[in-house]
């Protein structure tokens, strides 16, 4: 494009030294306001988990060794903490998308303002402390609880049934924790698809049912992806929830880091499968990023 | 290409010129801005006129201050401005968004530069109160933004521009988003505008009527460089190259060949027998639409007029004017267009007609066909 | 025509045929709120087991929540660390969500993902790593240390609230007073912290939150006195159920629906 005419090549490009300078200086003084954001996460994450990374490569004898992964490979009680971890992340993930998807879609239904105001049903427990909510269904799930009073009262069923202290109190739990997350994209994602569209179909001859399967709920499935995957992804690392509402029954890598650090002691181990988990949650992202666009779920307009 | 070489018109108190200079702009291997020299007159109108992405908004900015050029220079009069920062280069400025404070009234947003200057309290009520009767709006000083229109948003936006009294305004599209109406009065009010306040104005749009209605000269861009700058009668007349003959009105090009003796010929019709200037083989024939007419009994080239025998193809009524595509030859269409008085005969016309189509020597429009741009 | 008889929408579907959907979506809406609620009538009990509806009201529980020195200074460290990180973090964070989302430099997006990787790293991962840097310089059990973990939660919230403020802010506005004559600082100023400014109190009150309910970090890096009101609920909740923590956590939820409220009814004023 820049053609060599001799008019452009005798002229010598004016204050091309000065504009670069003040153009550098410019970036530098704007990039210099995101610098102490960026230090303290350097010192508070970065160093840390670097050195975990490298504390998990130190065997027991202080020696550079890959015996921590090594035993995650051969202990079945590791290969049952994975399995564990995996079943749990995948049901709530479903779980809230079965519970999801209907809410996200009765909302994107309403006008903007009714929208607003059932939306708070949503924002409540989101602002709500997870220790707080967790805390209310041990209480509503316990043997002696409301539920089962509820039940045995309605005759649903004669004895107290356990619903706590084991998968069914975990999942519960976290599900009810993480639907925010699901329902807060897919209902961005809802109310971006024009009302035409579902007129359009009609018009060309579409049942409502073919209209939503065909084209309502693909042009939905973006937001969906994306709110499933950050629901799948905080499930992976989830702590406090399994925890107390597992009550031991339920081992998540989480779980089995703070243990063996209480237990043991041992920070090559924990440190080891703590490299595991962010691997798996960082293998996870890299790939659904490939795939869409995950800034646009997470800020809505781009 | 700007030929007009040093100009030394007054610099009179309320406006500078604005000299340009090997200003160049990259995007990574794209030039939006290549070694473009521009000289706006002092108390100017001029409009830079060109497709979107053609770098006309980056040079505006670049005059404002907005974006940083690689190389160049700007002068407004004889100061060097390329390293000043925006807030010291006086210009006042009107975005396509109109960008009022929607957290200001009306008033506060006229009065916004003056409070930054440290203009008494006083003069800013008066000059505020003047810039708002300038734009019609004085009643309205109280309003919040929401509350007005999108044209009274506009005259807002000007008042803003222009109440510190900057020796230079520049626009951007600043009526791209009023209706066709609107967008057509306020052309007239800020001709007169510019006339009233006698500051030297760089205007951008990609609109060209509004281009040939408001600007003094138009400098036309394409591709970051400069095609043509001229005023609206020259652009219009004598484009002078296929980019602005194409850009700038309706138009049919049409290959010319040359013989020995330098004439120009299309097909069997003698165009022109001198145009000395224009070097080169490869020239085209520029056809105005409106500057064709209907020829009733006449079918051969005379002194005065060209005469183009052909077949109608296509014919469509569009209420002020109608527009035909005649066939001329098998490889050549041309494109007519004429008034729909009751007089006229013409809007009979059907696809299959025979018509011969006129077009008088004096409207005969010559560029060379291959340039870069 | 009765109300279910009219179209939903602009469609032909009406009210009646989406009656199942209304049902559905109000049974999930009261499983989502009202299992937090029930704490509240729960927490005024008079007896020691957690029983619905209470036989017998009593104000016990905020009694002893009140009178117990270990549950007072956990809530002062609590709301101290709150508002601390609220303090740092919004600044930091508001501050780097303007200089990425206007600098356009190649850099900006890179920094930007660094920025935000507290939200990607499982927070166990922080807990433990920071709580091993901390144990080699000292700030375990300091309010310094667990602020500064805070911060680095609470920040990238603040960056994208404020960096979808900013998506729908026209910055023209910002060049259009520097060309009136403003500096970038005093543009910034004047002109676009004026209008984000709901963003950024909605983006404090969220650092807030994060730090105030925050649990895991502060298990391994508060403690002795320094302990975090979390931390001691925590443990409270692993050996037995104590209706205190009812009390406490009604204390919280008020806190929490005050807040989102606020927020709430900031919005629309501000258009």
């Amino acid at each position: 494009m820049s053609s060599g005419t001799a008019q452009d090549v005798d002229r010598n490009p004016m204050n091309e030294r000065l504009l670069r300078a003040q153009d550098v200086s410019e970036q530098r003084m704007l990039l210099s306001l995101a610098t102490p954001a960026l230090l303290m996460i350097v010192a508070i994450v970065l160093i840390p988990v670097g050195w975990l990374f490298y504390l998990s490569f130190i065997g027991n004898d202080g020696q550079l060794s890959l015996e921590h992964y090594q035993k995650m490979v051969e202990y079945k009680s590791y290969a049952r903490v994975f399995v564990t971890t995996f079943q749990v992340s995948i049901l709530t993930t479903l779980l809230c998308i079965l519970i999801g998807y209907p809410l996200a879609y009765f909302l994107a239904m309403l006008p903007q303002r009714m929208a607003g105001f059932f939306m708070l049903a949503v924002l409540l427990p989101f602002w709500t402390s997870l220790l707080v909510r967790t805390y209310a269904w041990l209480v509503l799930l316990q043997k002696n609880g409301i539920l089962n009073d509820f039940a045995i009262s309605a005759g649903i069923w004669e004895t107290p049934v356990k619903l706590v202290h084991n998968m069914t109190g975990t999942l519960i739990g976290m599900a009810h924790i993480m639907l925010p997350f699901l329902v807060l994209p897919l209902y961005g994602a809802m109310r971006k698809i024009e009302r035409d569209m579902m007129h359009a179909a009609a018009n060309l001859g579409a049942t409502p049912i073919q209209a939503f399967w065909k084209i309502y709920f693909p042009l939905s499935l973006s937001g969906m992806v994306a709110g499933s995957l950050i629901v799948f992804v905080l499930c992976l690392g989830f702590y406090v929830t399994p925890a107390v509402l597992g009550g031991g029954r339920v081992v998540m890598v989480a779980t089995q880091i703070t243990a063996i650090l209480e237990n043991q002691f041992n920070w090559g181990a924990a440190s080891a499968l703590g490299v595991v988990l962010l691997v798996a949650t960082i293998v996870i992202l890299y790939l659904a990023g490939r795939f869409l666009k995950l800034d646009v779920a997470l800020f809505g307009k781009s | 290409m700007a030929s007009h070489s040093d100009n030394q018109s007054a610099e009179t108190p309320t406006a500078l010129p604005i000299r340009i200079q090997g200003l160049t702009k990259k995007f990574g291997q794209f030039y939006a801005l290549d070694s473009v020299d521009l000289e706006v007159h002092s108390g100017e109108f001029l409009t830079l006129l060109g497709p979107s992405g053609s770098g006309k908004t980056t040079l505006l900015m670049a005059i404002a201050g907005f974006n940083r050029p690689d190389a160049g220079s700007i002068r407004f009069g004889e100061a060097e401005m390329i390293l000043t920062p925006p807030h010291r280069r006086n210009v006042g400025m009107v975005f396509q968004s109109y960008a009022l404070f929607p957290h200001m009234s009306v008033a506060e947003n006229v009065a916004f530069p003056l409070k930054l200057r440290q203009v008494n309290a006083t003069e800013i009520t008066d000059r505020v109160a003047e810039a708002l009767a300038t734009v019609q709006l004085s009643d309205l000083g109280d309003r919040s933004i929401d509350q007005l229109s999108g044209g009274q948003r506009q005259r807002v936006a000007l008042a803003r521009a222009f109440v510190f009294r900057p020796r230079i305004l520049l626009m951007d599209e600043p009526l791209s988003a009023l209706d066709k109406k609107l967008r057509e009065q306020m052309q007239i009010e800020l001709k007169h505008l510019h006339q009233k306040l006698g500051v030297t104005t760089v205007y951008v749009t990609h609109d060209q009527r509004e281009a040939l209605t408001m600007s003094d000269r138009i400098a036309v861009i394409n591709q970051g460089r400069l095609a043509q700058v001229d005023t609206p009668h020259v652009i219009y007349n004598q484009p002078a190259n296929p980019f602005v003959a194409d850009f700038i009105g309706e138009s049919t090009m049409l290959p010319l060949t040359r013989d020995d003796s330098g004439r120009f010929f299309f097909e069997s019709h003698l165009i022109s027998a001198d145009e000395p200037e224009k070097a080169g083989s490869d020239c085209s024939l520029v056809i105005r639409p409106e500057r064709l007419f209907v020829i009733k009994d006449q079918a051969v080239d005379t002194e005065q007029t060209i005469v183009f025998p052909g077949v109608v193809r296509d014919f469509v009524f569009q209420g002020d004017t109608a527009f035909a595509v005649t066939s001329i030859s098998d490889k050549h269409d041309l494109a007519f267009r004429f008034g729909t008085d009751a007089s006229s005969s013409e809007h009979s016309m059907q696809p299959g007609d025979q018509v011969s189509l006129g077009l008088n020597r004096a409207d005969v429009i010559i560029i060379p066909r291959a340039t870069d741009l | 025509m009765r109300w279910w008889q009219k179209p939903a929408s602009d469609t032909q579907i009406t009210h009646g045929n989406r009656l199942w959907l209304y049902i559905l979506a109000t049974i999930i809406m009261m499983l989502l709120v009202i299992p937090t609620f029930i704490v509240i009538p729960m927490s005024f009990s008079d007896s020691q087991y957690l029983e619905f509806p209470p036989s017998n009201w009593s104000i016990r529980w905020y009694d002893v929540y009140l009178e117990s020195p270990k549950w007072m200074q956990a809530t002062v460290t609590s709301i101290q660390v709150g508002i601390l990180t609220m303090l740092l973090a919004t600044p930091l964070g508001t501050m780097a969500a303007y200089a990425l989302y206007v600098s356009g430099h190649r850099a900006a997006r890179a920094i930007f993902v660094c920025l935000i990787t507290p939200m990607i790293v499982p927070v166990i991962l922080i807990a433990i790593g920071t709580f091993y840097a901390y144990g080699r310089v000292g700030l375990n059990n300091t309010i310094t240390g667990l602020v500064m973990a805070h911060t680095v939660l609470a920040a990238p919230l603040v960056m994208i609230v404020i960096t979808s403020a900013l998506r729908n802010y026209d910055l023209n506005q910002e060049r259009v007073a520097r060309s009136l004559g403003a500096t970038r600082v005093k543009a910034f100023f004047v002109i676009t912290l004026p209008q984000i400014k709901f963003s950024i109190v909605t983006a404090a009150l969220l650092s807030f939150l994060t730090s105030f309910d925050e649990v895991i970090i502060a298990i391994f890096v508060s403690g002795g006195s320094n302990a975090t009101l979390t931390k001691h609920m925590f443990s409270a909740l692993r050996d037995f159920i104590d209706p205190t923590i009812a009390a406490i956590s009604t204390i919280m939820i008020l806190v929490s629906t005050t807040l989102l409220l606020a927020t709430q009814f900031l919005g629309p004023r501000q258009k």
